[in-house]
């Protein structure tokens, strides 16, 4: 453990406790700090997750100003810990994920094309395929904690020991009643579930600060009798050993050791909160600069390139590999159309009569007024 | 009962319009090209809350994102500049938190405008919202009035995320206690959301977030109120009446324009108020018209569109001369925006229904 309190004096939002972290902003390993058991191999393909995500943040920004995709979430600044959660947990695992967390999917197993089409209007990016452990993203804040807590729980109540489930969430929250009931019934049940609080201390507007008075998130658990633990959020080594740690300890807690875990995973929304946000209106950038020097992309970089598994030829492949994987992910994405009659699948097992109804009214006008009527502008 | 707020409230009216010079409606009010008096919708809002602050004191906004950031939709913009952080309040992330303390603030005395960020948002306040605010009056044997606003962006058709585009005005009208209503007009919007706030009951105020930035009216600088209860005609007819609200009324008008020229003459008639409705607009434009249909992007189970057939039923049936159509969402969750589309009433479906109706 390092206390890091240079961290909270520079913006006053973050109290003087101790965060877990391994390398330093330049990607060195802290002195006395513990690596996590990661081959070259592991590693490099986690660098690689990194910068595919931080490209296709960049690619979809730009798409949604060019209209091509609808409102996009950021999540410059936040790969790190995305990529580095997903990657510690195992295939059986589930993850319930939010409209922020694309790598945390794309690394738990969701196609890129499949996190496009949303953001395209289509619910193709919501229908996962049965091997993949993943939820559709949760866009009312706090909601999946308890069903997450529930789903861990079932898993338990069933004998099932293989799976753990990580929910992520936000600071914001951690204001809600959803995160407070979950965490509880957590705790007194004592379940499978990695709780992870994606602290990027800005709820759309409003600071970390004006979310609690609480000094930390972390400690927040501790009302509920469960653990907790604070790590650097740009830091994916150590993110990486916290939640590996974590999720050992939800499928198989030692004699003393309970199975839900909170980690707070502080880190710093560098960019706007949607491309419908504008966060100059609301904050200066001088906090984001000093989380930019510890870019997460960066740092593992530099802790890649000291091991000397970095080399120059290698930073090209991985760049060119993984611009060819977006282009044919929003070739694909773009390819998807619209079909009217999905409007009316999916709503109960077996469609009622007049639902069915329905659909054929909408059929009707289609065939008799043609597809243009339907898409005039309503305003 | 008389408390301090009430003593301060007193004051400020025998003051007049308000206090001081009023130097800060210039920033509330962007003006443009269109001229100093035209706003839209959302300015409306704006222009609203800032002359009902401006004339009462106990008036504070909370909300997400209201304050610094003056609003996802910028229906706060300026107010946090002119009123401060005291009265323009950004909360934690908690909808049941917001209206719980809502409801709190009004019964010391103050008149909290609410806002949930989209109404696709509201559900963790709705314990509040039903159980509490709708019957604190019918409770405490009428000594405890909840005076409370709950404004929130509503409806589909703006591309937007899962989540927000959802139409539910059905239940907060089905709750005895709560009025409901939305505005179709900028006018109307700063008129409602003024008799709103000054209303002795919660209010649940729609903002038709599709029409936030459709078009621009005149919009009077001083207060004024559209009486909560009273739908408005927009359009005369005598074949058939519609009836609708929020951002259908457009499509609707147009579907009357397009008939028209069909030689079916519509009329249209914007509810305003969900609840309470106003029947007797309601009842008196079908016993001209004998033909009626209802529009709205709420789904068509469970929605107004039934209470509003049942009420002419009731009070009109011998009047009837064909079915009453409704024009609605399906039964189906609003699917997200690439097909938004063909949920929503379109001028070419409510034309479609509105000839049949004639028709029959």
């Amino acid at each position: 453990m390092n206390a890091q309190s240079e961290v909270y004096e520079h913006h006053g939002t973050e109290s003087d406790r101790d965060r877990l972290q391994i390398l330093d902003e330049d990607g060195n390993v802290l002195p006395g700090a513990e690596e996590p058991s990661l081959s070259d191999e592991e590693l490099l393909a986690m660098y690689e997750a990194l910068v595919l995500a931080r490209r296709f943040d960049e690619r979809a920004i730009s798409l949604q100003r060019q209209g091509r995709i609808a409102t996009y979430a950021p999540m410059t600044g936040q790969e790190g810990s995305q990529v580095a959660t997903s990657y510690a947990l195992d295939e059986d695992d589930w993850l319930f994920p939010t409209y922020r967390d694309h790598a945390a999917k794309h690394v738990h197993g969701m196609s890129l094309s499949s996190l496009l089409a949303p953001l395209r209007g289509y619910r193709d990016g919501y229908s996962i395929p049965d091997d993949v452990n993943v939820m559709p993203e949760y866009i009312p804040i706090a909601t999946q904690i308890p069903q997450a807590m529930g789903m861990a729980w079932g898993f338990k109540l069933q004998g099932q020991t293989d799976h753990a489930v990580m929910c992520h969430f936000g600071d914001g929250a951690t204001s809600e009643g959803d995160f407070h009931e979950g965490l509880n019934f957590a705790g007194v049940f004592d379940v499978p579930v990695v709780f992870v609080c994606n602290n990027n201390q800005w709820a759309i507007s409003t600071p970390r600060e004006r979310q609690t008075k609480s000094e930390t998130l972390a400690e927040k658990a501790h009302a509920y009798g469960i653990e907790s633990v604070r790590v650097d959020g740009l830091d994916p080594l150590a993110v990486y050993r916290a939640t590996r740690e974590a999720i050992r300890k939800a499928k198989r807690p030692g004699p003393n050791e309970g199975r839900p875990t909170l980690i707070e995973s502080v880190q710093y929304r560098f960019g706007a909160h949607t491309t419908s946000d504008d966060p100059s209106v609301y904050r200066d950038g001088e906090a984001a600069e000093w989380y930019r020097k510890r870019d997460p992309v960066d740092r593992l970089a530099g802790y890649l390139d000291g091991r000397g598994l970095l080399t120059d030829e290698r930073e090209t492949v991985i760049e060119a590999r993984v611009e060819k994987r977006i282009e044919t992910a929003i070739e694909e994405a773009e390819a998807i159309e619209a079909e009217p009659d999905d409007i009316f699948e999916h709503v109960y097992a077996e469609m009622p009569e007049r639902l069915e109804r329905q659909r054929e009214r909408l059929r009707d006008l289609r065939e008799k007024y043609g597809d243009d009527a339907f898409s005039e502008v309503l305003e | 009962m008389s408390s301090y707020a009430d003593t301060v409230r007193e004051h400020v009216e025998a003051a007049g319009e308000g206090p001081g010079p009023d130097t800060g409606h210039d920033a509330v009010r962007e003006t443009d090209a269109d001229g100093p008096e035209a706003l839209t919708l959302v300015e409306a809002v704006c222009d609203g809350l800032y002359s009902e602050m401006r004339r009462d004191e106990d008036v504070v906004v909370l909300g997400e994102d209201v304050g610094k950031n003056g609003g996802v939709f910028r229906a706060t913009d300026a107010l946090y500049e002119a009123f401060g952080e005291d009265r323009v309040i950004d909360t934690p992330l908690a909808e049941s938190g917001i209206v719980g303390a809502s409801i709190g603030l009004a019964l010391s005395g103050m008149r909290p405008v609410a806002e949930i960020q989209f109404m696709g948002f509201v559900y963790p306040a709705f314990d509040q919202l039903v159980s509490h605010a709708s019957r604190m009056r019918s409770r405490t044997g009428g000594r405890h009035g909840v005076p409370m606003v709950v404004r929130m962006p509503y409806g589909g058709g703006i591309r937007a995320p899962e989540h927000h585009s959802e139409s539910k005005e059905a239940f907060f009208a089905h709750e005895p206690g709560l009025k409901v209503v939305t505005p179709s007009t900028p006018a109307d919007a700063k008129g409602l959301l003024t008799a709103a706030i000054r209303d002795p009951d919660p209010v649940v105020f729609l903002e038709p977030k599709l029409i936030y930035r459709a078009f621009r009216e005149t919009v009077p600088e001083q207060p004024y109120e559209v009486p909560l209860g009273e739908a408005a005609v927009r359009r005369e007819g005598t074949d058939v009446s519609v009836f609708t609200w929020g951002a259908m009324t457009r499509p609707t008008l147009i579907a009357a324009e397009e008939l028209a020229e069909e030689g079916i003459d519509c009329e249209v008639v914007d509810l305003r108020s969900l609840s309470p409705l106003d029947a007797d607009t309601i009842v008196e434009s079908f016993r001209k018209t004998g033909r009626g249909a209802i529009v709205h992007e709420a789904p068509k189970t469970g929605g107004l569109g039934a209470e509003i057939a049942t009420t002419i039923q009731e009070e009109a049936l011998l009047y009837q001369e064909a079915p009453i159509r409704r024009i609605t969402g399906y039964d189906a969750p609003i699917p997200l925006h690439a097909l938004e589309d063909y949920y929503l009433p379109q001028a070419a479906r409510i034309h479609d229904a509105l000839r049949e109706t004639v028709e029959f």
